[in-house]
């Protein structure tokens, strides 16, 4: 069962984790690991959805040949963080190995041997920092003791170090000279397992360049699209239009005369809800190669039956949103009591905020190749964030056995959540097992602005309440948005719990009186998640209110807040939630809601950037803070124009604390491309529909940042700390999307209530 | 369908396509040189950016009958072993991150600085304009082009 959030799901496999000697039988069966080495897996125990404890099998393997060859498994999908890096490095540096022998392969999709391969939320680091540290651990300690057997000397006189065990004395001895001893040891107790002092580190803590580089920059790192099968064909598919349209009939004479095409094909869509995981309702061309198929696609006639969606138009629900606001919602947070603290109020500012719908647009358009074979199995090669989830869907859409379905994982080529669903790959599985033959589905451009599980259109109204003294004494924020639950469930009207945790009911300043309220929306697309999901607008609307007060209170922005964090203190937000608080998906008391941390990285990025003086120099300088995925993140932007009035992001400065910084470099890159992420959103991106039909084509409708407009330089100051680690995929993006509003501000004067800013 | 004879990578090729094929699927459907990427099929995103006799072109508008006769250079022509300066600085600042665009990135930086040997950070931008990155890698490209520029 895939819970509706997955990016939410709880998820604990750290203190569980067990490392063990996986079977013969296990060992022949990891075909891609080489044979007559030493195989080491780790034992993962992980909450299931329904909160029962389910027991995986080994999900990671280290194995050693005895050629020095050490090879790791990279168990989550790699879509441009740096996963398949990060986590296989965490291993080595355990084991000692030689960094430069170590051979990364990729794991098929595959529960029961690697446990939870969802990547997203920002979790991988989080998740598995420990259980790689353990598994390399365990490893180094049953080479040590080979080692220590072999030359008749006591283990603590032994280390490990570039894939060698050396001496005391002087003597080394190379890891693969040790296998056929190590293979016939016992595993050693976890109580025994001591791992390396944070400071050893030869990798961990460092710059690390991603495995993958010399591939990609030869041409040769194999994406979804790149997978070639003989006899395969490729399909283009026309989607229904309009999310519910049904087909009435097709005419496919014209397409069928094209020389390639070899068969057009019906997909049966899920309808209203249009679900997370199914195919829309379409048509496919399938055909000899990619241009066949295209041309193919275009000499289909299809009458559509557009069903109740035909009139939508996004501005239209917007507006009626924005008005909802103004009325009473239902409420998801109380602290004190807000209308006795409004009746009491000196000024009572109120404000709204809009931000449209976002397409992922992922350089990479979604795409996937099924080999359906007469026997009831199937295999897969995709680009996905999900592999299990994916496996499921296909299996079901064919109707098969999930342990029928192998999942290959390719690279991806962007993901920001929406390779998480896997309504490509279920096509692709569908069209093959009609075409009896492998079928690689690819997706246009336009399909994929036109199809994508959208970023929710949102309206929100904030009242901030200053007292007599001109202190916030209170805080009413109104947010509504269609939620993702409701593209697998209609009938969900409100924002989730999971939701209103980011960003929104984990307001975390000292006001007395807090009300936070929700108003029902409907979605008439596919709602999904965008890299920081609902922090991006709710990022936008607290932020941007706040620097507003600060201003009319005649304060500088960054005093107002560390001035309202009061003293330093772990947050609850006990007794005063309506629901759940996801604190995504960990527990509180393991990670805390630290103030103190949110101080420290305001402090930082102030004293960095030399806010003030920036400040008393005139520069259009903004600043927000946002927590979100348990990493602390200030963010000051500059913003100044350029000669033909467009704005541009001369400097930007981050503040970050992640805890144990895992792969400094890749944080670092997260940051500079999260900025530029999170710059599109502010300045050229938005999806719109009128008569239910996303009204952008391409990239010359939804735009992008590109160079000339991106930020020029981007300064990460990461926060020294020995916090366990925290993901950074996601959290560069809510932060920078107020601070650049208030910079603009600062250079034209005029507020942001609405994204994205058009001049 | 037609035959057409291509240069491509220095190496004389026959394919039987429909004239109308833009080169990219020629290459990546006929040829098997997948390293050029489909991003956005009009021009608009720069992922299956190709030279063309030196020229920065997009291949996934540039049908194959244009190609005959020309020079035609992909990502798997630039080198064997990533030894290219461009590929080199590539590597030394860690640009990518996804990696999908990035093909189309270097050719466009390899076109530019046969052209401009020394760009300046305008020259940069304005030839670098045409190609996407959703990941965000374009301050490490132009540091990468700086570098390549200087060796």
């Amino acid at each position: 069962m895939i819970p509706k959030l997955p990016f939410l799901k709880s998820k604990d496999p750290e203190d569980k984790s067990k490392v063990f000697i996986p079977s013969r039988r296990d060992f022949l069966k990891i075909s891609s690991l080489a044979t007559g080495g030493f195989l080491l897996g780790v034992n993962f125990q992980c909450s299931g959805p329904k909160g029962n404890t389910i027991t995986f099998a080994p999900n990671v393997y280290l194995s050693i040949d005895s050629d020095n060859l050490v090879t790791i498994i990279a168990h989550r999908s790699e879509m441009g963080t740096g996963i398949r890096t990060s986590l296989p490095m965490i291993v080595a540096d355990e084991l000692g190995a030689d960094w430069t022998k170590v051979k990364i392969v990729q794991a098929e999709g595959d529960e029961e041997k690697y446990g939870d391969q969802n990547t997203d939320g920002s979790y991988s680091v989080r998740m598995f920092y420990e259980p790689m540290r353990r598994a390399g651990a365990t490893a180094r300690h049953m080479l040590l003791a080979a080692a220590a057997q072999k030359w008749g000397v006591d283990v603590s006189e032994c280390r490990a170090e570039d894939g060698q065990v050396i001496h005391s004395g002087g003597k080394k001895i190379k890891f693969g000279d040790l296998v056929e001893i190590v293979r016939e040891l016992e595993m050693p107790n976890a109580d025994n397992i001591t791992l390396k002092d944070f400071s050893s580190y030869k990798l961990i803590g460092k710059d690390v360049a991603i495995y993958d580089n010399l591939d990609i920059a030869i041409g040769k790192a194999t994406f979804g699209a790149d997978i070639d099968l003989p006899n395969m064909q490729v399909a283009i598919v026309k989607r229904s239009p309009v999310i519910g349209a049904k087909v009435i009939s097709y005419n496919d004479a014209k397409a069928l005369a094209i020389p390639g095409v070899n068969r057009v094909v019906k997909i049966e869509g899920s309808g209203i809800p249009p679900g997370l995981d199914k195919p829309l309702e379409g048509v496919a061309v399938i055909a000899d190669n990619t241009w066949a198929a295209m041309k193919g696609r275009d000499a289909l006639e299809i009458e559509w039956d557009l069903g109740p969606n035909q009139n939508y138009s996004s501005e239209k629900q917007l507006q009626e949103m924005l008005q909802s606001t103004s009325g009473n919602g239902k409420v998801r947070r109380e602290r004190g009591n807000f209308n006795s603290a409004r009746q009491q109020a000196g000024q009572v500012i109120e404000k709204t905020y809009l931000a449209p719908f976002y397409a992922h647009a992922t350089m990479e358009p979604p795409t996937a190749m099924a080999d359906y074979k007469g026997d009831g199995t199937c295999e897969i090669w995709a680009p996905t964030q999900h592999p299990q989830w994916a496996r499921q869907a296909v299996a079901e859409a064919l109707g098969i056995d999930y342990q029928n379905v192998k999942m290959n994982v390719t690279l991806l080529g962007g993901g920001f959540g929406r390779k998480s669903k896997p309504d490509f790959v279920v096509e692709a599985a569908l069209l093959s097992k009609a075409a009896k033959s492998p079928v690689r589905v690819q997706w246009t451009r336009e399909d994929d602005l036109h199809h994508d599980f959208y970023h929710a259109q949102s309206a929100q109204r904030i009242r901030a309440v200053l007292d007599k003294n001109g202190n916030l004494s209170g805080w009413n924020h109104h947010t509504v948005f269609p939620a993702i639950g409701a593209t697998g469930n209609s009938d969900e009207l409100h924002p989730s719990d999971g939701e209103l945790g980011l960003g929104c009911i984990d307001f975390p300043y000292e006001v007395p009186h807090i009300r936070i309220e929700t108003h029902e929306s409907k979605a008439h697309t596919r709602i999904g998640w965008l890299r920081s999901v609902s922090n991006i607008h709710h990022s936008f609307a607290v932020n941007c209110m706040l620097d507003e007060v600060a201003e009319i209170k005649g304060v500088d922005p960054v005093d107002f807040l560390l001035g309202m964090l009061a003293e330093d203190k772990n947050l609850t937000f006990e007794g005063e939630l309506k629901g759940d608080f996801g604190n995504y998906g960990e527990p509180l008391d393991k990670f805390p809601w630290n103030t103190r941390r949110l101080r420290g990285v305001i402090e930082k990025v102030a004293k960095e950037a030399n806010w003030k003086q920036a400040i008393a120099s005139g520069k259009s300088v903004g600043f927000a803070v946002q927590k979100s995925f348990l990493t602390y993140v200030a963010c000051i932007v500059e913003v100044e124009k350029g000669n033909n009035g467009q704005i541009l992001i001369p400097e930007v400065h981050y503040a970050v604390d992640c805890g144990i910084g895992v792969n400094t470099d890749r944080i670092r890159s997260q940051f500079e491309g999260g900025a530029q992420f999170a710059a599109s959103l502010v300045l050229t991106s938005a999806i719109t529909f009128e008569n239910g039909k996303v009204q952008q084509n391409n990239f010359d409708g939804y735009e992008l940042i590109r160079m000339p407009q991106a930020p020029k330089k981007t300064h990460i100051h990461l926060v020294e700390s020995m916090e366990k680690p925290t993901g950074v995929g996601e959290p560069p993006v809510p932060p920078f999307i107020p601070a650049m509003c208030n910079a603009i501000y600062k250079l034209t004067g005029k507020r942001i209530y609405r994204l994205p800013y058009n001049g | 369908m037609a035959k057409f004879n291509l240069t491509i990578n220095g190496k004389s090729q026959t394919v039987d396509v429909d004239p109308s094929t833009p080169i990219l699927w020629v290459l990546r459907d006929h040829l098997d040189l997948v390293g050029t990427k489909y991003g956005c099929g009009v021009a608009a995103c720069g992922a299956c950016t190709i030279l063309m006799n030196g020229n920065a072109i997009r291949s996934c508008v540039t049908p194959v009958s244009a190609a005959e006769g020309a020079k035609i250079t992909t990502i798997e022509g630039l080198s064997e072993n990533g030894d290219h300066p461009v590929q080199k600085a590539w590597l030394e600042h860690d640009v990518p991150q996804c990696g999908y665009c990035q093909a189309g990135q270097i050719m466009s930086a390899v076109a530019l600085l046969e052209s401009n040997p020394n760009p300046s950070d305008a020259d940069i931008d304005n030839a670098m304009n045409g190609n996407i990155c959703r990941c965000g890698t374009y301050v490490r490209i132009k540091k990468a082009i700086k570098t390549a520029a200087k060796s």
